[in-house]
């Protein structure tokens, strides 16, 4: 998901960083090898966090609003979820923040789940360890975070399609009775491609023009 | 077909050519060729009055050269636009002195030697490429015996021959004496599936069409015996299974083995096939009086203009690449170009036809918003360290920075709605001029000093690309593999963000060992912005050699999305490489790189 230009941060960034961590234990997910309130201590006396806490799932609803009301009520200004991988829920988060008005940029993720807690099982010390450092790297990146202003491009609105073989025609097709004006570039002095070649086709066995 | 021709909101520029293309998702400025057809196309009603007066007579392309056309033809009698066209290198008549029949016949007055090519220009908000394939051409490497003996034929022209429409009239004979066969047989995989010889991969649509084609044969002259030889018959569509079986329930007989040798009796011109018949497990003659070759479908040979003209890529095959083989299968990395049909591979015509709709949806999520967003990940350029050198506009897949002229000292521009936000650009600056949003050197330095500042030795500093080598390390995570915890990873979009000046500094605080991971290189989603990775890893190879620094400490791995086991594999090799990595090393390192600083 894209964001549109905000513009519109309710919350004026205060001065100096402010940021919120979140710690996720995913169930057991991460918390099964990771020590996450070891975790969640250790990032809160990390520089520039104002805010550390342990959610069971941060994804959830009421892990949502957890991070919303932190926000407002902390008057957060970066917020850094330990978690899952970005690729999964950074849209997620990015959205959670947006909606109470912090810009969606001011978001990073720790992944402590796919890259630490699942590929260490069986040693909670080292997890734990490495996941520490995670976040304290993810929290030097937070610090350095800006907010992000999303261009904006006009649409003209036609297509262009080259080529008018079957695929050229039933794709011109489907946009011109979507309503869109469409031009169908084709090389040869007839459309048709390969299949006006064609006597019969497979699998229906019915000819093919 | 005719729909189009009809339909209101469609244009159709037949007999043209794209030429130009410039601008960016949602707007795109295209240049068009449109060739002189010398017959106006509006008003010629395709009577065909002209074409018994020209004298020119030219192999019929359309029926595969099994017959002949005029100078001014129309390539099949349902084309569209229904109109005529005279190609002008084989006509005599350009100085009408020469000939000019057709005009002096031409009631209509349709016919005008003094037509130019015309240029049209348009604007459009998205691109689909639909252009096909070719056929595999066997003449080149004889493949048994097409060039040589008359009764062998290819599958195209066996579509010509039993059209009703065709050089015939539907009357399917064999080319030597024009009677119609008693024995025939289909060869399989003609330039496919072979290293040796054409193509390597399998065309997906020629198994099938030898099944229709021995039904065809079936229900119109019952008396025909049929042979085909396979590697192994490919019947995986809906529907497929039934039409084999019913083509084997009819006597085809179905021999598994390619022949060896194909040779001609000079007298009867029936042609003899030496073939294994694996399933059989011994050696077979067969005497066929005609012979079919299943030939295989291949990328265009003129793909590389298109290519080139919308800053594609095409995989190893020379087929069109996709985004993604399996999440954006008709994406192309230039945002809002779309691929369909056999431009991205060989497929039949129930699947191009599904992609192409796929397509036209996917180009809808464009065409339906007023404005589009384009992701805050661009470069921003220092135009005071800048020193005019031009190398990001060089670097950079998609053309996105312009204007840069190092003789003039023209300061670079970047258009940032083409910018893909690769970060090769910023990482290939050798001033440090370029700043990508979202992803500075200030925000990697920070998470390094971070990762770095305690016990850096026991550390690995892995760079991952946002779109395969981090999603392989998830993989690593999702299969539960289990490696050494001394990894610690850094997302970039593209590999190409891991400049020299982000390795350096891992090195310079400490680190025992880097390593630099991507895309495979036909993966990469910023077209081919690892080439660049591949280039730079190289030569700072050199550049620690030549410092004393072991090379190999800086390591470079091409990981997919899919390889779990690769990531976690990797991560345990470079842990061994990490333990011998000594301080003094490391100490060594620290203070070389402190001294270039
Ligand atoms: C012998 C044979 C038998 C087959 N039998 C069957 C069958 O029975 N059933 C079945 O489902 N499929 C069959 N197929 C496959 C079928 O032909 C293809 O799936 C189908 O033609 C693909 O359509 P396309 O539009 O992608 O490509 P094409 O048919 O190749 O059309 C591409 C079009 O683009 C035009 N073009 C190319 N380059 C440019 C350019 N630069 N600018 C403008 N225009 C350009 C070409 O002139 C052409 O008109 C058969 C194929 C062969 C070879
Ligand atoms: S050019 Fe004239 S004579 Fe020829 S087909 Fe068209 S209308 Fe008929
Ligand atoms: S579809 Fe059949 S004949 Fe064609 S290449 Fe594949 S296996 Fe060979
Ligand atoms: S690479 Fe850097 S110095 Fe060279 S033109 Fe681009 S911005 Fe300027
Ligand atoms: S970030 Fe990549 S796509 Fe964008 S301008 Fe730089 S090199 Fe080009």
């Amino acid at each position: 998901m894209l964001y549109r230009p905000l513009g519109k941060e309710v919350i004026g960034l205060p001065e100096g960083e402010r940021i919120g961590v979140f710690v996720c234990e995913c169930g057991l997910n991460i918390a099964g090898s990771v020590d996450c309130e070891a975790v969640r201590d250790y990032a809160e006396r990390l520089p520039g966090v104002a805010l550390a806490v342990r959610n069971r799932y941060t994804c959830s609803d009421p892990g949502q609003e957890e991070i919303k009301k932190a926000i407002v009520e902390h008057h957060l200004n970066r917020v850094v979820v330990a978690s899952c991988t970005p690729r999964l829920h950074e849209p997620t988060f990015r959205k959670c923040i947006y909606d109470v008005g912090l810009n969606p940029y001011l978001l990073e993720m720790a992944n402590i789940r796919e890259q630490c807690s699942w590929v260490h099982l069986h040693d909670r010390e080292a997890a734990t360890a490495k996941a520490k450092d995670i976040v304290k790297i993810a929290v030097a990146r937070a610090r350095l975070l800006e907010p992000q202003v999303e261009m904006e491009v006009p649409v003209t609105k036609a297509a262009l399609v080259i080529g008018g073989g079957v695929a050229g025609i039933q794709a011109a097709l489907d946009l011109a009775d979507a309503g869109h004006q469409v031009y169908l570039v084709e090389k040869e002095p007839s459309i048709g491609g390969k299949m006006a070649q064609l006597n019969k086709t497979f699998p229906t066995m019915d000819c093919s023009i | 077909m005719m729909d189009v021709g009809r339909h209101p909101r469609i244009k159709l520029l037949a007999y043209s050519e794209v030429e130009e293309v410039s601008g960016y998702v949602g707007n795109f400025r295209v240049k068009v060729r449109k060739k002189a057809r010398y017959v106006d196309e509006e008003e010629c009603t395709a009577c065909g009055d002209c074409v018994d007066v020209c004298p020119v007579i030219m192999p019929d392309e359309y029926q595969m050269g099994l017959s002949s056309r005029r100078a001014i033809y129309i390539p099949f009698p349902q084309a569209v636009p229904s109109s005529y066209t005279i190609n002008i290198e084989e006509c005599l008549g350009v100085q009408p002195i020469a000939c000019g029949k057709c005009a002096e016949k031409c009631d209509k007055g349709c016919i005008d030697f003094d037509m130019k090519d015309e240029i049209v220009e348009l604007e459009v908000g998205t691109i689909i490429v639909a252009v096909g394939m070719e056929v595999y051409d066997p003449t080149l490497l004889d493949e048994y015996g097409y060039t040589r003996f008359e009764n062998v034929i290819t599958t195209l022209e066996f579509e010509r021959l039993v059209d009703s429409g065709g050089p015939l009239g539907g009357r399917f004979a064999r080319p030597t004496d024009g009677r119609v066969p008693k024995r025939i047989g289909f060869i399989q995989c003609v330039g496919s599936r072979t290293e040796r010889r054409g193509n390597s991969y399998c065309s997906n649509i020629c198994c099938m069409n030898t099944v229709k084609d021995s039904l065809l044969l079936r229900d119109h002259y019952p008396e025909i015996d049929i042979t085909v030889f396979y590697l192994d018959m490919r019947a995986f569509g809906k529907g497929f299974e039934d039409l084999y079986k019913r083509s084997k329930d009819a006597g085809v007989r179905y021999v598994r083995g390619l022949p060896g040798e194909v040779k001609e009796d000079p007298e009867t011109r029936n042609l003899l096939v030496t073939v294994e018949n694996t399933t059989a497990g011994r050696l077979e003659e067969h005497e066929l009086d005609m012979l079919v070759l299943s030939v295989g479908l291949e990328p265009r040979e003129d793909s590389k203009t298109v290519q080139q003209l919308l800053s594609l890529s095409r995989t190893s095959d020379g087929f069109f690449l996709e985004s993604h083989p399996k999440l954006k299968p008709v994406d192309t990395p230039t945002r809002g170009v779309f691929l369909a049909g056999c431009a991205e591979g060989p497929k039949d015509i129930k699947e191009s036809v599904t992609q192409a709709s796929a397509a036209a949806a996917r180009a809808q999520i464009i065409l339906n918003q007023d404005k589009i967003p384009i992701e805050a990940i661009t470069p921003m350029i220092d135009l005071d360290l800048c020193n005019f050198c031009g190398r990001c506009a060089r670097v950079c897949p998609y053309g996105a920075i312009v204007d840069v002229d190092p003789k003039r000292k023209v300061s670079p521009r970047v258009i940032e709605a083409a910018c893909a936000g690769c970060g090769t650009c910023s990482a290939e600056c050798p001033v440090g001029a370029i700043t990508q949003r979202h992803f500075g050197d200030e925000q990697f330095f920070a998470q390094l000093e971070a990762m770095l500042g305690e016990g850096p030795e026991e550390k690995i500093v892995v760079f991952a690309c946002h779109w395969c080598s981090y999603p392989g390390g998830d993989m690593a995570g999702v299969s539960r593999l289990q490696y050494p915890p001394s990894a610690r990873v850094i997302r970039t979009m593209c590999s190409g963000r891991t400049g020299e000046r982000l390795i350096l500094r891992a090195f310079a605080l400490g680190a025992p060992m880097v390593l630099v991971s991507g895309c495979h290189f036909a993966d990469c989603h910023y077209i081919n912005a690892n080439r660049w990775t591949q280039r730079r890893v190289e030569r700072l190879w050199d550049r620690l050699e030549r410092a004393g620094i072991r090379p190999e400490r800086l390591q470079l791995e091409w990981i997919s999305a899919a390889e779990g086991q690769k990531f976690a594999r990797v991560m345990g090799e470079l842990e061994e490489m990490r333990k011998k990595v000594t301080p003094e090393e490391i100490e060594y390192t620290k203070q070389v790189l402190a001294e270039k600083a």
